[in-house]
C-alpha cells in the first residue's frame, strides 16, 4: 500500500494545487465581472478550496493505509485457502507475513508451502482495497472541491474560514506542550503501577541494598537509597562545591569589574563551555580527570580508590554547571536596583563591602533559585555519570570510591538483553518517576522564589 | 560591615563632633586593610573566571591533541603481484552489483596477506590491517584492468602499528615501526575511511559518516516537528491566547518541559513512540521525535521572547489599516520575530545534535557497521558513536572518539556563530 499512498497523497496535492489556481482565478474573475467588492481576497477563496479539497481527502488516505492491511488479512483469512492454517500463535502469523511480502513482490518465492496458495488471494483483496480506497479519495476530492467551488462568491467570508482553520492549528500547535506533560507523567506513572504491583514502594523508596536481577524479583533487592545518595554525592554535593564559588565569582567580577573588553571575550567562552555536549563531559572525565584522581588517592593512600570515582563525575559536571550557575547569578545581581549600589557606594563603601553586604544580600533569593536550578540539571545529568562515575551502588561518603545514580542506573537497566516486562526494566520507570518528581519540585520552588523576589523590587 | 565602618567619634562635652582623623595612623591602617580586601576580592574573582577559561582550554586541548592524530593513520608500501596468484573474478563481473563479495570470496584476502608476508618477512599479515584487502578491491574497483598486473598499494597498517608510528606503542610494534621506518615504507596520510564509512570494529576502517549521516537525519526530523509546532505555539501563546486556565496550564507545563532531564524524555519515547506506537526502534525518525520533543519547549520559549521584542506599534498600524489578527501576526508581527526565532531554534537544535541520552533509550546505542539508508532503518548518531568508541578496548579508537569529539564540537560550535551571525545581522533593536 505504501507505493499507492503516496502515489495518491501527491495526486491530492496536485488537485489542491489545481483548486487553489482556479479558485483564486474564479474569485478575481467574479469581482471583474459583477463589479462587486470582494470580502474576501482572491487568494483566500484559493486557499478556502484547497483546504477543502486536501485535508478531507489527506484524512482519510492517512486512516485508510492503516486500516487495510487489516481488511486485506479479513479477507484473505475468509478465502478458502486459509482453512488449512494453524489456528494460533507464531506459526500462523509468520505464514501470513511470508504471503503478504510475496504478494507485495518484496521477496521472490515462498518457503513455506502454507504460504504460496494465500498470495493469490493477498493479490486480489490488496488491489480490491487499493481500488476501493483510490477511488472513495477521488469520490471526497471532488465532493469537497464541488462544495467549496460553489461557495466562491464576491460575499463569501472566505478569509475568516481559513483563518478559523488556522486558529485551530496555533492551538493544536499549544497543546502539543500539555500531551507531552501528561505523556511523561501518564507513561512513567502507569509502568511504574505495574513496577509497584511487582516491589513495593516502600523497598524501592527505604530499601538499602540495590541489586537487580533478571526474572521474579527477589525481596529486598530493589533499595534505591544508594542511588539516591550517589545522586545527592555527585550531583547535589561535589558539583555545587566547584560549581558555585566559581560560577559565583565569575559572575561578580564581570557584572561588577570587568572591563566591557573583558567581557565581550568572557561571555561567549563561558557560553562555549555550557554548549559542550555532555558525552565531551564524559569522555574527559573519564579518560582524563579519573585516572588523575586515582592517581592522587592511591599516592596518598586512600583506601577503595577507584577509576570510576564519584569526585571525577562530580568535579566535571561541576565544570559543566559553572556557566549556568553564573548567568542566573548575572541575572539576579543585575536585577538589584542600581539606587542601592550608588547609596553603599556613597556612604563610602568600597566596592568588595557594597556586593557582600548589598547586592549579594539582595540577590540572595534570586541567587538560591538559581542553585537550585543547577542542582536540579546536575541530578538529571546522565551521560558524565553513566561514563564516569560507575555502576557499582555504594553508600559512602568517600569521594574517592564508586557510586552510581539514578540516571546511570536507568541507563543501565534499560539497555540490556531483556525483555520489556521484567522488574528490572519497569524499575527503570519507576525511578524516572522519582527523578520526575523530584526535579519537578526543584524547578517549581526555583521558580517561585524567584519570581516572588522579582516582584520586591518591580 | 563591623572591621570596615570607622568606629563612632566620641562626642565631646560642647556636643560639636570632632573631625575624623584620616590622617592618623588607625585610620590609614584601616583603610589599606579595606583595600587591600577589595583588591583580593577581586584577584579571587578574576581567578574564577580564569579558572573557568583553563578548564575550557585544557579540555580543548586534550581532545585536538588526542584527536587529530585519528585523522591520520599509517600505511606501508605493500607490492602486490596477481601475475603469480591470480584472481579467480572475470573482467565483465566488475559490473555486477555483488562484486565486493565476489572479490571477498575469490581469495583476495589471502592474496594480500600473502604479499604481505612475501613484502614484509614472516609475520607480515599481521602488519598490515586485517581489512588492508579493501583498499586492495577498491583500487581494483577503480581500474579492473590492474587485476592482471603487479602493482605497489599503500596498506593500512594494523592498530597497534599506527599507535606506535604516531605515539608510544608496545615494545614490539615500535621494533617493526623502526624496521619499516628503516625500509622507506610507512607512509602517513589523511584518513579517508574515516570520513566515509560507518562504524566497524577495526579502528583503520572505522569512520563517522554513518552517525553524522544518522545525526543530521534525527536533527531533521526534529527540526521539522520541533519548529512549526514550536514558533506556532509561541504565536499563540503571545498573540492570541486568553488569559485563562487552560492557558496559564500550557504556559506552566511549556516552562517544566524545559527543565526536565533529557533521559526522562528518552523513557517517554520508549514508553510510548516503540511500545505504544511501535515506530521502528533505533531508526532516525524515532531519535528526531524524542529530540523534537525535548527542543520544542525551548524554541518556544525563544520564540515568544522574539515576538515579545516587536513593539505593539506595529501591531496596532496594522490593524489601524484593516488588517485581520491573523494577517498582523503572519504579515507582520512573524517575519520580524523571525531572526530572533531562527537563533534559539538552531542553539536549540545545536544542544539536540549534543545529545545523548535520549537516544540510548530509544535503541539507538547498538553497533551499526552500514550508512544508514532511510529514516527507518538502524542508524546511530555522532554523540553516541563517540560514547560507543569511548567504551572499545582497542586503543586505536582513543584517537577515533576524540577525533570524533572535534568534528561534533566543530559543526556545533558553527551553528552557534551562525546563531550569533543571524542575531547580529537581522536582529533589530527597537
Amino acid at each position: 500500500m505504501g507505493g499507492t499512498t503516496n502515489i495518491l497523497l501527491l495526486l491530492v496535492i496536485g488537485l489542491g494545487l489545481v483548486g487553489w489556481l482556479s479558485a483564486r482565478a474564479r474569485a478575481a474573475m467574479l469581482a471583474v465581472r459583477t463589479g462587486e467588492r470582494l470580502h474576501s481576497l482572491p487568494n483566500y477563496h484559493g486557499w478556502y478550496v484547497a483546504l477543502w479539497l486536501v485535508i478531507p481527502a489527506a484524512l482519510f488516505v492517512a486512516l485508510w493505509g492503516n486500516i487495510t492491511p487489516a481488511l486485506v488479512t479479513n479477507q484473505v483469512l475468509a478465502s478458502p485457502a486459509a482453512a488449512n492454517l494453524p489456528q494460533q500463535g507464531f506459526e500462523r502469523a509468520a505464514i501470513l507475513s511470508e504471503a503478504r511480502s510475496v504478494a507485495s513482490g518484496q521477496k521472490p518465492a515462498a518457503t513455506n508451502p502454507l504460504a504460496g496458495p494465500l498470495v493469490p488471494s493477498y493479490r486480489d483483496a490488496t488491489h480490491r482495497f487499493q481500488t476501493i480506497g483510490i477511488i472513495a479519495a477521488l469520490a471526497l476530492i471532488v465532493a469537497g472541491g464541488a462544495f467549496s467551488f460553489s461557495r466562491v462568491t464576491p460575499q463569501f467570508r472566505a478569509r475568516a474560514r481559513v483563518e478559523r482553520l488556522i486558529m485551530v492549528l496555533l492551538v493544536a500547535a499549544s497543546l502539543i506542550a500539555i500531551l507531552t506533560t501528561f505523556g511523561i507523567v501518564l507513561s512513567l506513572l502507569f509502568e511504574s503501577l505495574r513496577f509497584f504491583a511487582l516491589v513495593s514502594p516502600a523497598e524501592l523508596l527505604f530499601g538499602t541494598n540495590w541489586a537487580p536481577t533478571a526474572g521474579v524479583p527477589q525481596p529486598g533487592t530493589f533499595g534505591a537509597i544508594p542511588l539516591f545518595w550517589g545522586t545527592i554525592l555527585i550531583g547535589a554535593i561535589i558539583a555545587m562545591i566547584v560549581a558555585i564559588p566559581i560560577g559565583m565569582m565569575s559572575a561578580i567580577y564581570l557584572t561588577q569589574y570587568a572591563k566591557p573588553r573583558v567581557r565581550q571575550w568572557v561571555k561567549p567562552m563561558l557560553e562555549i563551555l555550557a554548549g559542550v555536549p555532555t558525552v565531551v563531559y564524559g569522555y574527559f572525565a573519564a579518560l582524563t580527570i579519573a585516572p588523575a584522581i586515582r592517581n592522587f588517592a592511591v599516592m596518598v593512600g586512600i583506601p577503595n580508590a577507584s577509576t570510576e570515582s564519584a569526585l571525577a563525575a562530580g568535579l566535571v559536571m561541576g565544570i559543566m554547571i559553572i556557566p549556568f550557575v553564573s548567568s542566573m547569578a548575572d541575572d539576579s545581581i543585575n536585577a538589584v536596583p542600581q539606587a542601592m549600589r550608588d547609596g553603599s557606594l556613597a556612604l563610602g563603601a568600597t566596592s568588595n563591602e557594597t556586593i557582600r553586604q548589598v547586592l549579594i544580600p539582595a540577590a540572595l533569593p534570586g541567587v538560591m533559585g538559581g542553585i537550585l536550578l543547577a542542582v536540579s540539571r546536575a541530578i538529571g545529568e546522565t551521560m558524565i555519570v553513566v561514563m564516569a562515575a560507575g555502576l557499582s551502588a555504594n553508600m559512602t561518603a568517600n569521594p574517592f570510591a564508586s557510586v552510581t545514580t539514578v540516571t546511570a542506573q536507568i541507563v543501565k537497566l534499560l539497555t540490556g538483553d531483556q525483555e520489556f516486562d521484567s522488574a528490572k526494566t519497569l524499575a527503570a520507570f519507576a525511578l524516572g518517576l522519582v527523578l520526575f518528581v523530584v526535579t519537578l519540585l526543584l524547578n517549581i520552588a526555583a521558580l517561585r522564589i524567584v519570581k516572588k523576589y522579582r516582584e520586591a523590587y518591580e | 560591615m563591623n572591621s570596615a565602618v570607622p568606629a563612632p567619634a566620641p562626642v565631646p562635652a560642647s556636643g560639636r563632633q570632632r573631625p575624623t582623623d584620616w590622617k592618623g595612623t588607625v585610620m590609614q591602617g584601616r583603610i589599606a586593610r579595606r583595600y587591600k580586601a577589595e583588591r583580593s576580592f577581586r584577584l579571587i574573582g578574576l581567578s574564577a573566571v580564569v579558572m573557568s577559561g583553563l578548564f575550557l582550554a585544557f579540555l580543548l586541548i586534550t581532545m585536538v591533541g588526542n584527536g587529530l592524530r585519528g585523522f591520520t593513520y599509517t600505511s606501508v608500501a605493500v607490492p602486490v603481484d596477481f601475475s603469480a596468484s591470480p584472481l579467480t573474478v572475470s573482467r565483465d563481473a566488475y559490473d555486477a552489483p555483488d562484486i565486493d563479495q565476489q572479490l571477498g570470496s575469490a581469495g583476495l584476502p589471502d592474496i594480500v596477506a600473502f604479499a604481505a608476508e612475501e613484502a614484509l618477512g614472516p609475520g607480515g599479515d599481521k602488519i598490515v590491517s586485517e581489512n588492508a584487502w579493501k583498499t586492495v578491491r577498491d583500487a581494483l574497483k577503480a581500474d579492473p584492468d590492474s587485476a592482471a598486473l603487479r602493482g605497489v598499494f599503500d596498506l593500512p597498517v594494523a592498530s597497534d602499528i599506527d599507535i606506535a608510528a604516531k605515539a608510544d606503542g608496545s615494545a614490539e610494534a615500535e621494533r617493526v615501526v623502526a624496521m619499516l621506518k628503516a625500509k622507506g615504507l610507512l607512509s602517513t596520510g589523511i584518513h579517508w575511511p574515516f570520513f566515509r564509512n560507518a562504524d566497524a570494529t577495526d579502528p583503520a576502517v572505522a569512520g563517522i559518516w554513518g552517525a553524522l549521516k544518522g545525526s543530521l537525519m534525527t536533527i531533521a526530523i526534529a527540526f521539522l516537528v520541533a519548529f512549526p509546532t514550536g514558533v506556532l505555539a509561541a504565536l499563540y501563546l503571545e498573540e492570541y491566547a486568553p488569559k485563562n486556565r487552560w492557558t496559564d496550564m500550557i504556559e506552566v507545563s511549556i516552562n517544566n518541559l524545559a527543565a526536565v532531564p533529557s533521559i526522562i524524555f528518552g523513557l517517554l519515547a520508549l514508553a510510548v513512540f516503540i511500545q505504544f506506537f511501535g515506530i521502528c526502534q533505533a531508526s532516525p525518525l524515532v531519535g528526531g521525535l524524542t529530540l523534537a520533543l525535548m527542543t520544542m519547549p525551548v524554541i518556544v520559549i525563544a520564540s515568544r521572547n522574539a515576538i515579545k521584542a516587536v513593539p505593539p506599534s506595529i501591531r496596532d498600524a496594522a490593524l489601524g489599516v484593516g488588517a485581520s489578527p491573523v494577517q498582523v501576526v503572519f504579515h507582520h508581527v512573524l517575519p520580524l520575530a523571525l531572526p530572533g526565532i531562527m537563533t534559539g531554534t538552531i542553539i536549540g537544535m545545536a544542544r539536540a545534535l549534543g545529545e545523548t541520552a535520549p537516544l540510548l533509550l530509544v535503541g539507538m546505542r547498538a553497533f551499526i557497521g552500514d550508512v544508514p539508508s532511510g529514516l527507518c532503518s538502524a542508524s546511530t548518531v555522532l554523540p553516541m558513536q563517540i560514547f560507543l568508541w569511548s567504551d572499545e578496548v582497542d586503543r586505536g579508537f582513543v584517537e577515533k572518539t576524540s577525533a570524533a569529539i572535534i568534528v561534533l564540537l566543530i559543526v556545533l560550535l558553527s551553528m552557534n556563530a551562525f546563531a550569533i551571525y543571524l542575531r547580529n545581522r537581522f536582529e533589530k533593536r527597537w
